[in-house]
């Protein structure tokens, strides 16, 4: 069996590609065969994330028009096994991605025995972003604590609900879970930032995990290394706890609170 | 956060403030969902004739669509402000 799984978020950078990446990547580390697929047609950017774009030769519309095969189009992953990038086109125009052309690269890689199949979406509730969705078994909603995020989260909880194939068949919404990142405890705790209770509140889903804001996040992104793989830091032990629970362990969320001030520092700090 | 900020008169957080808009906007998009793509709309255009003849705000106007046995149904709820 394929899960395929969208990373979306209505909201642009507030870290679905940075989430995509942990995720397949975590997954594959577990034994998963998983693909990501760059949905961001002349946005590319998932191939930095993960290393790789001086790999790519033939991309996602190469592949839906023919001009390669899907295993031309692969690129297999040079650190973990069993992981497979497939980037979006960094020219081409955005109408080459047609849902026909889509089923028929999905289809290909079920052939090829993918466990998962994560599509990384987008920005917007346009075409783009619905393409990415359509075929999508379960979706990982990706917020930042802020206003205007989380008013996109819930609109695009809102389309998942109608305009995924899924739902077009009569099956139903499928099952979308939040992950919030960028959080900040520190903001948190002095009142300046919704708390992850507030959010889960308003968006009213199931929490995937939380994501601290880390520098080893841009760290990962410098050095093209997902963040998950960064074994030491506190983003990369969220996004495994997160893929872990993704898979169905119980995990306790951690980094939700700032690290102890001693009194000096509660009476002095900032 | 230094001493100070203890004795300070406290101040809503920005926090509180952002959670509450949330919760009525959000609310208000969701009472359109799902039904036809005409539904914001339709409510924006009434919301333009109703404020012709009363002064009302933008919540005031809710529309939604039901169904009932087989049966689609156009919810009207217009909240009209106090009399003086
Ligand atoms: N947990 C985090 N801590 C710090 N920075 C982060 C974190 N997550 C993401 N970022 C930063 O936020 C920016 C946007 O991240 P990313 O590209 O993953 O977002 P996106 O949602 O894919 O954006 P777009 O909508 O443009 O595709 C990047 O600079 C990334 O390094
Ligand atoms: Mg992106």
């Amino acid at each position: 069996m394929t899960k395929i799984v969208v990373v979306t978020s209505g909201k642009g950078g507030v870290g679905k590609t940075t989430t995509s990446a942990a995720l397949a990547t975590g997954l594959a580390q577990r034994g998963h065969k998983t693909t990501v697929i760059d949905f961001d047609v002349g946005l590319r950017n998932l191939d930095l994330i993960m290393g790789c774009e001086r790999r790519v030769v033939y991309d996602l519309v190469n592949v839906i028009n023919g001009d390669a095969n899907l295993k031309q189009g692969l690129i297999k992953d040079k650190r973990v096994e069993d992981l497979y990038i497939l980037p979006a086109s960094q020219t081409r125009d955005k109408d080459a991605l047609t849902l026909e052309g889509i089923e028929k690269v999905l289809d290909g890689l079920k052939e090829m025995g993918m466990e998962y199949i994560i599509c990384d979406s987008p920005a917007g509730i346009e075409k783009g972003a619905l393409t990415a969705a359509y075929f999508a078994d379960e979706a990982v909603v990706v917020t930042n604590p802020e206003v205007s995020s989380v008013r996109d989260s819930d609109r695009i909880l809102g389309i998942l609900s109608s305009k995924t194939r899924k739902a077009e068949q009569g099956e139903g919404d499928i099952p979308a879970r939040l992950l919030l990142t960028r959080y900040s405890p520190e903001r948190v705790e002095s009142g300046q930032m919704l708390s992850v209770e507030d959010v889960k509140e308003i968006l009213a889903i199931d929490l995937l995990g939380v994501i601290p804001e880390s520098q080893a996040v841009l760290n990962a992104s410098n050095a093209g290394s997902p963040v998950i793989l960064d074994r030491e830091s506190d983003a990369g032990q969220a996004y495994d706890d997160s893929v872990a629970r993704f898979l169905g362990e119980t995990r306790e969320h951690r980094f939700l609170t700032s690290a102890k001030k001693g009194l000096f520092g509660r009476l002095f700090g900032g | 956060m230094s001493i100070f900020s203890y004795l300070l008169p406290k101040k809503e957080k920005s926090a509180s403030v952002a959670k509450e808009r949330l919760q009525i906007i959000v609310a208000r998009e969701r009472s359109t969902r799902g039904g036809p793509d005409y539904l914001p709309q339709l409510q924006e255009e009434l919301l333009m004739v109703v404020r012709k003849y009363v002064p009302v705000d933008q919540d005031a106007v809710n529309v939604q669509m039901d169904r009932e046995s087989g049966c689609e149904i156009l919810e009207l709820n217009i909240t009209l402000p106090e009399q003086e």
